[in-house]
């Protein structure tokens, strides 16, 4: 095992799947001779050639349209999109043409198609360039939504991505892409789409995360374990689909949950979790399952207006307190 | 052309405009359900331009879709059972008017959020391209279409990749109630292909002929690997933008006008001229009542889906 970044690790498992299978294609903005605005993509372009590694111009209607089209025809294309704030311009192709091309015409086509982006705020770039928005996509029927956590859980859970015959939104976090850690050499290294893990055992509160915020979740677990309460730390890994069990099996235990998410909590993740936590294991709750969540605003520059908007470790150790 | 190719061009035109009198008065009597966007006037543009295709080409439209789906070979049992919304359908029931597809036959599908087909378009030639198949991609859209930003990325993206597909757009003047020059600035919309170095030509739609030729050489143009090409087709729809519509943005005489070019009663002259018997004309017509005869019985004899089909086809791997 070799220790990477996650930016490494993503190029890794794009430069294995295309060496693997010739039908694999990546597209974006910067994606070619530059390597990748965050370096993902980055020595793409000698290895596998102009045919396969394609800058485009500034149009994200078209990079995903052109990639579901493409997928449709025969190619397994890797498009990204810068960031997930500019996958806006292209949502219209994402929830109407990639999620739906299968389902509409009765499953004649296919779609493997994989949107890989960044979400996430906390680098001061202000309110258009900072929302975490990836369950919005994940919302609707026909896409599956990746978002990991560790280099190895990008490397497995992209190669899995790219190999299924489904459109996956892979989304990113921008903060994370420096973030080491040790990462299977192993080249059907795969990690199957919709199994959350339990990044770390615990059995006073069960604690679930994603992304980055799963970061923030372990470290406040570190810091309750000092005062004896453990957390069960619950990496959903992929929003869509959404694999609850291991959080009911856990809450089964621990009969009390918090729910950690970067973007607001009107209509989102923990809103979604701890409903269907309420409807499944109604009687084993002994506490309000709490929220933990960024200020509903948009998300301002100035560094410590973002720091006190975005959720924090100390937020994550309150809320836990409070289900206690 | 043979007289065969001749006739058999006719008796595309003449499906189409049956069919669609027939879908016509299936929706007025409630059997077809949603929006249904009739083709009728315009059937020399899609019969005309899929006749100088080949068949490693593909083909991809807009909702109104019905005269793509049987210029490309679509039954008209399989079209119509998808219109009632029976399993027998080309999408097992779960498209609807305006998204008819067969894999099989290169046709990609009605696309009703206006203008993506110009993305997927892209898309699809791209693939071609990308596996050497020789194959290009005829894409079909609206006037109003080429006001949407999809048209302008995929215009210009297919100019930089160099992608074998035909832009064709059908200028029938109108996208829904609106005119062309109250919407686009440049009203001679092959005008528009030149912002981006995509060569054009301009064909008239009400004479299958020219299409057929026009978009003979557009092909050319694409399969010997000189980029996309624009063909702006100039045609009139005669009914409403969609079944209901009754407003009154444009007279009578207008309609009339066009109606008096109708491409298909001009092809019958051609063939006429060119030495075909009226008895053999006229037994194309009847072979098509046959035939949609046929396909009304069978798509009412049709199953509806079972219930249980809202499930299937969601993922390909769940
Ligand atoms: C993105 C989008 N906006 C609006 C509509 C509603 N709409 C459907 S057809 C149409 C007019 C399109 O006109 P045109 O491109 O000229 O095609 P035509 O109907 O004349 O064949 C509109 C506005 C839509 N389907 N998609
Ligand atoms: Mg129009």
């Amino acid at each position: 095992m070799a220790v990477l970044t996650i930016a490494k690790s993503i190029a890794q498992a794009i430069a294995e799947e295309m060496e693997r299978d010739p039908s694999v294609v990546v597209l974006g903005e910067e994606v070619a001779a530059a390597g990748g605005t965050y370096g993902a993509t980055s020595g793409l372009l000698d290895r596998f050639g102009e045919a396969r590694v394609k800058d485009t111009p500034i149009s994200e209607g078209i990079i995903v349209g052109a990639a579901v089209g493409a997928a449709m025809n025969g190619l397994r294309p890797v498009a990204e999109i810068m960031g997930i704030n500019f996958a806006f311009l292209a949502m219209d192709m994402i929830v109407n043409h990639a999620a739906k091309v299968h389902s509409m015409f009765g499953g004649q086509f296919r779609c493997p198609l994989v949107v890989r982006t960044t979400s996430g705020g906390g680098r001061q770039l202000g309110a258009t360039h900072s929302q975490t928005v990836e369950h919005l996509f994940a919302h609707f029927p026909g896409l599956k939504v990746v978002c990991p956590s560790t280099p190895a859980d990008a490397k497995g859970l992209l190669k899995a991505a790219i190999r299924t015959d489904d459109p996956v939104m892979f989304v990113e976090q921008a903060t994370m892409y420096s973030l080491r850690g040790e990462v299977p050499d192993d080249k059907d290294f795969l990690i199957p789409i919709g199994k959350s893990d339990v990044k770390r055992r615990g059995r006073h509160v069960t604690v679930v995360a994603y992304s980055n915020m799963v970061e923030i979740s372990l470290k406040a677990a570190t810091e309750l374990a000092k005062d004896g309460i453990e957390c069960e730390v619950i990496d959903l890994r992929s929003l869509r689909p959404l694999d609850l069990d291991p959080v009911f099996e856990s809450f089964k235990q621990t009969n009390r949950a918090v729910v950690v998410e970067e973007s607001w909590p009107t209509y989102g993740v923990g809103a979604e979790v701890a409903t269907r936590l309420y409807e499944e294991c109604f009687d084993y709750v002994d506490a309000p399952i709490q929220r933990v969540a960024q200020k509903e605003v948009p998300l301002p520059y100035a560094a410590n207006l973002e720091r006190a908007a975005l959720p924090q470790v100390a937020d994550v150790v309150r809320a836990v307190k409070a289900v206690l | 052309m043979d007289k065969a190719e001749m006739l058999e061009l006719y008796r595309q035109m003449v499906l189409i405009r049956l069919f669609e009198e027939k879908c016509e008065e299936l929706y007025q009597k409630g059997k077809i359900g949603g929006f249904m966007h009739l083709y009728i006037g315009q059937e020399a543009t899609g019969v005309g331009a899929v006749a100088a295709r080949q068949p490693q080409d593909s083909l991809i439209t807009g909702y109104r879709d019905h005269g793509i789906a049987l210029a490309a070979g679509m039954s008209a049992r399989t079209a119509m059972a998808e219109m009632l919304g029976r399993v027998t359908g080309c999408a097992k029931g779960k498209g609807g008017s305006m998204h008819l597809a067969d894999i099989n036959l290169k046709f990609w599908g009605g696309h009703a959020i206006v203008g993506a087909q110009i993305a997927l378009a892209a898309g699809l030639a791209w693939a071609d391209q990308f596996r050497q198949t020789a194959g290009c991609t005829l894409c079909f859209f609206g006037d109003g279409a080429t006001n949407i930003s999809y048209f302008h990325e995929a215009l210009n993206l297919a100019a930089v990749w160099k992608l074998p597909v035909v832009f064709i757009c059908e200028n029938n003047k109108y996208g829904m109630w609106t005119p062309v020059e109250k919407v686009s600035a440049v009203t001679e919309i092959r005008r528009k292909a030149s912002a981006y170095a995509i060569p054009s030509d301009s064909a008239d739609g009400m004479d299958l002929l020219d299409v057929r030729a026009k978009t003979a050489a557009a092909l050319a143009h694409c399969r010997a690997g000189n980029g996309p090409y624009f063909l702006e087709v100039h045609t009139y729809r005669y009914r409403g933008h969609s079944m209901g519509d009754q407003r009154p943005y444009r007279t009578q005489e207008e309609i009339r006008k066009w109606q008096a070019e109708d491409p298909i009663g001009k092809f019958e002259k051609v063939l006429l001229d060119s030495g075909i018997a009226p008895a053999e004309i006229d037994r194309v017509d009847d072979e098509v009542k046959a035939i949609m005869a046929d396909a009304v019985q069978f798509a009412e004899a049709s199953p509806v889906p079972d219930d249980s089909e809202i499930w299937t086809d969601i993922y390909v791997e769940n």
